[in-house]
């Protein structure tokens, strides 16, 4: 296994830079998720490791060699990808051995690794077929079984979970971890999807507009984001986001078009530091973050109901704050006989803050 | 008083004109599609009538004595046999590998007008036709010294065939998925390596297309080999075929009838054994 270096990649098509300065290291065996959404750069980010695309600008390491201009068959890595490309002509067990042949390992050995592989991802009994007499879920691990079958140094998967449903996914997303663990080959992997993306990864890279807006371990990309993008497009439903300005004469305040919410004092003193008074901010809070309460709620959120959405043991409850929107996650059983207004209080441990232009104050 | 117009045709009225449209047209087609027949009839049983002349009639008695007289003559079996064959075959493959090479390139490389190239080339081939050319053709081809050679007939007819092959070719080979190809790389595989294994096999059904039409092209190909070449030892059969005639001049019917029905053989074998073989199915781009 090796580390995965990028410094200052830059991939431009014609004249749009599809990738604009991306910087990460990725060290051995860790699982780096790309999230972020179409057209973010993800994907080119990840065929520059792999050598399918030529980097116009900067420097890709894999471990200590200097990849940038190496040819993709020069680099030992395995690649899922995301329709698994099998080759339709060869059997299961051809498709499997393909890297082997190419590096010109004698049959018997190839015979005995393949089989090995087949066995630990459960396909041995399929060697013979085609890849169109299986099912979606057996490509799919024929696709991972060829990637890993000639050891490679780094494992990458190009959204290798988006063909299946959604039952399948699930149970592949957790297979694929604990293969990764066992094998323990850095491995990274693209997605658009926030959830997969939070099961899986060691560290996350959101990118956006050919970079990378944040890289960190999940729990921390989640609880403390770095821009409103990121908060946004973290968490299923995503944060409430809520324009309003600082307000420090009198009781330190947000106050927003339709609401006046107290700060919390830690708040206070990180706003004091960073802000002054009349600065226009965004303040977040996630919606298992905010509970909802019979009575009016000073210093909190009150408006009339826009929605009540029952998913089984939760229910989201949404109401119009001024000209927002704002979504509480709460358990079903505790489902309020809502009157017209709603009152909801938050945790004020929760609140975020963010600047004008997105970026997070730090209010630990 | 006022007579109506138009009366509406009742239900049966309305049967009747589709009953008669229908025979019409049956009739009249029936009567199309014999015109072309035929000939193809013709062919099935005048070789076997020792009095076969132009009209269709069934022999009294069946014969092979035509087919007996025909093989008595070495070079139009030579022709048939040996150097039809020989240019058949050796376009067929010249064809078939260099159009696929072509495509492939055509296809994958990342250079700007190549779909340009591709159209212009099948432009120009409709262009300039055979006929045409036949006089810069022969002058090129006395100068490289290929007069009344094989390979200079094989190289001309895939001149001819190789722009609307590629063209053929460059379609089957765009309808392979990039992800194969990719796979294949990052597998280990050199370019090479990725057009043997990878694209090869699953452009071959374009290739059988491909192979089969470019030898059926030059088996019945006649004013290439009868231009460029002399001796009788090389004569194709499309050329042998005028062998068969009297001193005074006019055609033996009853032999050319024959030796045409042999003439038809070997592309019939070939296109059912390619059928039966490999299959004629397009399944280009296979979803996965």
């Amino acid at each position: 296994m090796a580390s995965v270096t990028f410094h200052d990649v830059e991939k431009a098509f014609g004249t749009v830079k599809a990738v604009d300065g991306v910087n990460f290291t990725i060290t051995e065996g860790e699982f780096v998720c790309l999230l972020g959404p179409s057209g973010c750069g993800k994907t080119t980010t990840l065929r520059l490791i792999a050598g399918l695309e030529k980097a116009t600008g900067g420097s890709i390491h894999i471990g200590d060699l200097d990849v940038t201009h190496l040819a993709a068959k020069d680099r030992d890595i395995g690649m899922v990808f995301q329709d698994y490309a099998l080759y339709p002509h060869m059997t299961i067990g051809e498709n499997i051995g393909y890297p082997l042949k190419v590096r010109n390992v004698p049959t018997d050995a190839r015979a005995t690794r393949i089989g090995e592989v087949a066995k630990n991802l459960q396909i041995d009994k399929l060697l013979e077929r085609r890849p169109g007499e299986i099912s979606g879920g057996q490509q799919q691990r024929t696709s991972v079984a060829r990637a890993v079958v000639h050891e490679p140094q780094v494992f990458l998967f190009d959204e290798p979970l988006s063909n299946l449903d959604a039952k399948l996914r699930l149970e592949a997303r957790s297979f694929l971890k604990h293969l990764q663990r066992e094998v323990g080959v850095t491995a990274v992997y693209v997605t658009h999807d926030q959830a997969e993306a939070m099961a899986l990864a060691d560290r996350i890279a959101v990118m956006n507009e050919g970079r990378i807006v944040q890289m960190a371990p999940p729990l921390e990309v989640y609880h403390r984001p770095g821009t409103t993008f990121v908060a946004n497009f973290l968490g299923s439903p995503p944060m409430n986001l809520l324009p309003a300005t600082v307000a420090l004469d009198g009781g330190a305040r947000f106050v927003g078009e339709a609401f006046t919410v107290a700060m919390p004092s830690h708040v206070e003193t990180a706003v004091r530091q960073h802000l002054s008074d009349g600065t226009q901010v965004t303040v977040g809070i996630r919606p298992e973050h905010l509970d909802l309460s019979r009575d009016a709620v000073p210093g909190g959120f009150q408006g009339p109901l826009y929605a009540l959405e029952t998913l089984g043991p939760e229910s989201l409850v949404t109401l119009k704050v001024g000209d927002e929107l704002l979504t509480v996650r709460i358990f079903s059983d505790d489902a309020p006989q809502l009157a017209d207004t709603v009152h909801a209080a938050f945790d004020p441990e929760k609140l975020h803050v963010f600047r004008e232009n997105g970026e997070r104050i730090p209010v630990e | 008083m006022t007579r109506a117009t138009r009366t509406p045709p009742s239900q049966a009225q309305r049967a009747a004109r589709f009953v008669l449209g229908r025979i019409t047209f049956y009739v009249g087609s029936s009567l199309f599609a014999a015109f072309f027949v035929l000939p193809l009839l013709w062919l099935t049983v005048a070789p076997f009538s020792t009095l076969a002349n132009l009209d269709l009639r069934l022999p009294d008695p069946w014969s092979l004595q035509n087919f007996e007289r025909v093989f008595e003559n070495g070079f139009a079996i030579r022709a048939l046999v040996q150097n039809s064959m020989i240019q058949g075959f050796g376009a067929m493959l010249l064809v078939t590998l260099t159009a696929t090479l072509a495509a492939y390139a055509l296809s994958r490389a990342n250079i700007p007008g190549t779909t340009a190239i591709t159209y212009g080339l099948v432009l120009f081939s409709s262009v300039v036709t055979g006929t045409a050319a036949m006089v810069p053709i022969f002058l090129m081809i006395v100068q490289l010294g290929l007069i009344d050679t094989h390979l200079g007939v094989i190289l001309v007819f895939t001149g001819g065939l190789l722009p609307a092959a590629v063209f053929i070719m460059r379609d089957f080979v765009d309808s392979i998925p990039r992800s194969y190809e990719e796979s294949a790389m990052v597998a280990g595989a050199s370019s090479w390596r990725v057009f043997r294994d990878i694209a090869l096999p699953i452009v071959r059904p374009g290739m059988m297309v491909v192979g089969v039409w470019a030898f059926v092209q030059v088996w019945g190909g006649f004013l290439i080999p009868f231009i460029l070449l002399r001796d009788a030892d090389k004569m194709p059969a499309s050329v042998a075929i005028y062998s068969f005639y009297t001193e005074a001049g006019t055609p033996l019917i009853t032999l050319t009838a024959a030796y045409s029905l042999l003439y038809t053989l070997p592309v019939l074998l070939l296109y059912l054994f390619v059928n039966w073989r490999y299959g004629f199915r397009f399944f280009g781009g296979i979803k996965s």
